[in-house]
């Protein structure tokens, strides 16, 4: 099992092989959608794991990033005519350049005055979307135009489902990849310390741009993904700060650092709200004790907990 | 460490049965199912969570007193917490896992527009309790609303100012977005009123003085009355920094701040200030020969009752989509969602705690601006301007 888990071939393939499989056990749409809200989430919530948990570091305003790509599609293919597929991908590259270019100044920054500076971009993102009404609709949001590709018009959760599943391995063999890579192994060594990283010349600057240029383009286009399930989408809801709080809760409840923690911490958080209606008023309060539970018992998160519980026990 | 693998594992299994019950489809066929997505939860809770408690209120009053069409009655109420994303994923949920005939619901704009494509494709009627025009406007078959719009509230104070002979105005508008849009709404509609602005300055939600903005209208030469679209706290101290400053010709408030605390906020500068309202703030001072009156005091007196709270206006929106609807089904004999819908349409005369609401098919709200009370505050209480 754990074996497994380390090979990233064999994890890429069991994710594809259950990502196919489920919709031949979903009985209904509502099925379909949640599912995909949990891919979509899965892959903003990879990019920014690989910025916290190999890179070291705190993003609070990564949902700003979501906000660009999800705006994109929607000013882009109502305002400009662009082809929906076009303007998600003109949303990453603009997600990717204001990362870069703010990333360079912010990126000095260490520990709590990174994360100030992250989650002041994120609040100015929204506040530019919420403020911007001519372009935006305002707070009330606007509505996005179905995508369409090769002169069919995809709606519906199901379709959404299998695009999303698609772009969410893509990115977990992007992000694996990555970490297997020289860029990787730089990274890991900027997390563990910079000094130590600077010493053996890692040019610690540019690669923590990188990072956070790509973890950018990661939550670009889950944003862009969002958008086209919804049709509709608001400043809050894909921009807003407590978003932004969410994606660093899956990263920390999944557990830092791993790729499968990053989409069981996104699978938790989209399904245990749903889950836990049937509770009623008392809903917000389990979620909280589920998180605090797992936090406690699984402190390192789910899924390198667990790894680390797997090898202690098979020893 | 087995008592904590244990653990997890029970937790997995609870959060898996949660899931599987989530699911379970067993309801008896005889129910009318009603759905119900609000933001009971989160920073519009003073929107969600007297809409819950009202649909709540009348359904056990009806489902006591034998149902509809002799069916029982079963609300299914979700909380979107203000999030647009998770209200759209409760909207699924209603039509897919609930299968619910009808929806009465949607506390703010945001989730309205969200959710407004699920029920459009479904083809379930989607009552909304959120203001903003752009719900009816342009007009969905499938959609209609109860709250009057920020655009009849402008409406009521311009034509209380030119009753009173102020053409030319000063406005000073909170940069929220209640603020916001009522302040593009008005200058909308202000040319057919021929109302004209010579001045206008803005303030953000958190300011905590408005002299200087305040100065510059008194200083403008002409002004006549002032109006200030506003929400929270930064009407009551526009209110208060107006009369510091001695400016004396007419100020008009907005219907976002048409509460008791806001009276306490302003204190006595509040003296001779002017707002539009809807009748169920003004209940016991309304007229007997008032058509709202009998419901607007028989909602008052069950919601106090039952919660303990004054009423809201916005639990009042709750109480008129949700007996919108029941006379709609009653008429329609069935609840069939196109039947219903159909019969929605064709509401005409019904007197609710919003006012006399009369739908079209061009026209999904039905509101006119006697909706609106225009209120005059004497001696720290409200009353009514004839």
């Amino acid at each position: 099992m754990e074996r497994l888990l380390r090979n990233r071939w064999a994890l890429v393939l069991a994710l594809a092989l259950v990502l196919a499989a489920l919709p031949l056990v979903f009985p209904s749409n509502y099925y379909f959608r949640v599912a995909a809200l949990v891919n979509i989430f899965a892959l903003a919530a990879i990019g920014l794991n690989l910025l916290m948990g190999y890179a070291g570091q705190v993003s609070l305003g990564h949902a700003g990033f979501m906000g660009i790509g999800a705006y994109a599609v929607a000013i882009g293919a109502s305002r400009f005519g662009l082809n929906g597929a076009v303007a998600m991908l003109a949303g990453a590259a603009i997600a990717g350049l204001l990362a870069f270019l703010v990333g360079r100044p912010i990126l000095r920054l260490k520990g709590h005055y990174l994360a100030v500076a992250t989650l002041g971009l994120g609040l100015l993102i929204s506040m530019t979307l919420t403020n911007e009404a001519g372009w935006t609709g305002g707070p009330d949001g606007m509505a996005v135009p179905r995508l369409e590709l090769f002169g069919l018009r995809l709606r519906g959760p199901d379709t959404w489902y299998m695009i999303s599943a698609g772009a969410l391995v893509l990115g977990v063999i992007l992000a694996l990849n990555l970490i297997e890579s020289p860029t990787g192994r730089a990274m890991r060594a900027i997390h563990d310390s910079e000094i130590a990283a600077r010493v053996v010349g890692v040019d610690v600057a540019a690669y923590k741009l990188k990072i956070f240029v790509i973890s950018a383009i990661y939550a670009s286009i889950a944003g862009s993904l969002m958008a086209f399930l919804n049709g509709h989408i608001t400043p809050d809801g894909t921009a807003g700060f407590l978003r932004s709080v969410e994606l660093v809760t899956m990263v920390v409840l999944g557990g830092l650092g791993s790729v499968l923690g990053a989409i069981v911490g996104a699978a938790m958080l989209v399904i245990l709200p749903q889950a836990l209606t049937i509770f009623h008023e008392y809903e917000h309060l389990l979620l909280g004790l589920i998180i605090m539970a797992s936090m406690i018992l699984l402190p390192r998160g789910v899924i390198p907990s667990l790894l680390a519980r797997l090898r202690g026990g098979g020893a | 460490m087995s008592i904590q693998m244990g653990m997890t594992r029970r937790l997995a299994l609870a959060a898996g049965i949660g899931a599987m019950m989530g699911a379970a489809p067993a309801l008896a066929q005889a129910e009318i199912k009603i759905g119900a997505v609000l933001s009971v939860t989160g920073p519009a809770s003073f929107l969600g969570d007297p809409e819950k408690r009202t649909l709540e209120m009348e359904v056990e009053a009806l489902n006591a007193k034998g149902g509809l069409l002799g069916r029982k009655i079963r609300l299914i109420v979700y909380d979107d917490a203000g999030d647009a994303n998770a209200a759209r994923t409760f909207a699924t949920r209603l039509l897919e896992e609930d299968k619910v005939s009808a929806m009465v619901g949607g506390s703010t704009t945001g989730t309205t527009l969200a959710m407004v494509p699920a029920f459009e494709d479904a083809q379930v009627p989607f009552i909304s309790l959120a203001g903003a025009i752009q719900i009816i406007k342009p007009v969905r078959k499938w959609v209609f609303k109860t709250p009057h719009t920020d655009t009849m509230a402008c409406e009521k104070i311009f034509e209380d100012m030119k009753k009173r002979g102020a053409v030319k105005i000063g406005m000073i508008s909170g940069t929220d977005g209640f603020g916001k849009s009522m302040r593009d709404q008005c200058v909308g509609v202000a040319g057919k009123y021929g109302i004209e602005i010579l001045h206008e300055e803005s303030y953000g939600p958190r300011d905590t003085d408005m002299t200087p903005q305040l100065t510059n209208i008194k200083n403008k030469a002409g002004v006549q009355a002032v109006i200030n679209p506003g929400f929270g706290q930064g009407p009551a101290i526009v209110t208060r920094n107006y009369r510091q400053l001695g400016i004396t010709v007419p100020l008009y408030q907005s219907h976002g701040v048409a509460s008791k605390q806001f009276i306490d906020l302003a204190g006595p500068a509040a003296e001779g200030v002017r707002l539009p309202a809807a009748a169920l703030l003004v209940a016991s001072k309304l007229p007997d020969s008032d058509p709202q009156k009998k419901v607007v005091t028989q909602y008052t007196a069950d919601y106090t009752k039952k919660t303990g709270q004054p009423v809201s206006t916005f639990g009042g929106h709750a109480y008129d989509g949700f007996h919108i609807w029941k006379q709609a089904v009653e008429r329609a004999k069935t609840d069939n969602p196109a039947k219903v819908r159909d019969e929605i349409e064709k509401t005409k005369g019904y007197v609710g705690t919003g006012g006399v609401v009369n739908m079209s098919a061009t026209d999904h709200m039905g509101l006119d601006l006697s909706a609106f009370r225009m209120l005059e505050i004497k001696n720290g209480d409200w009353t009514l301007v004839q």
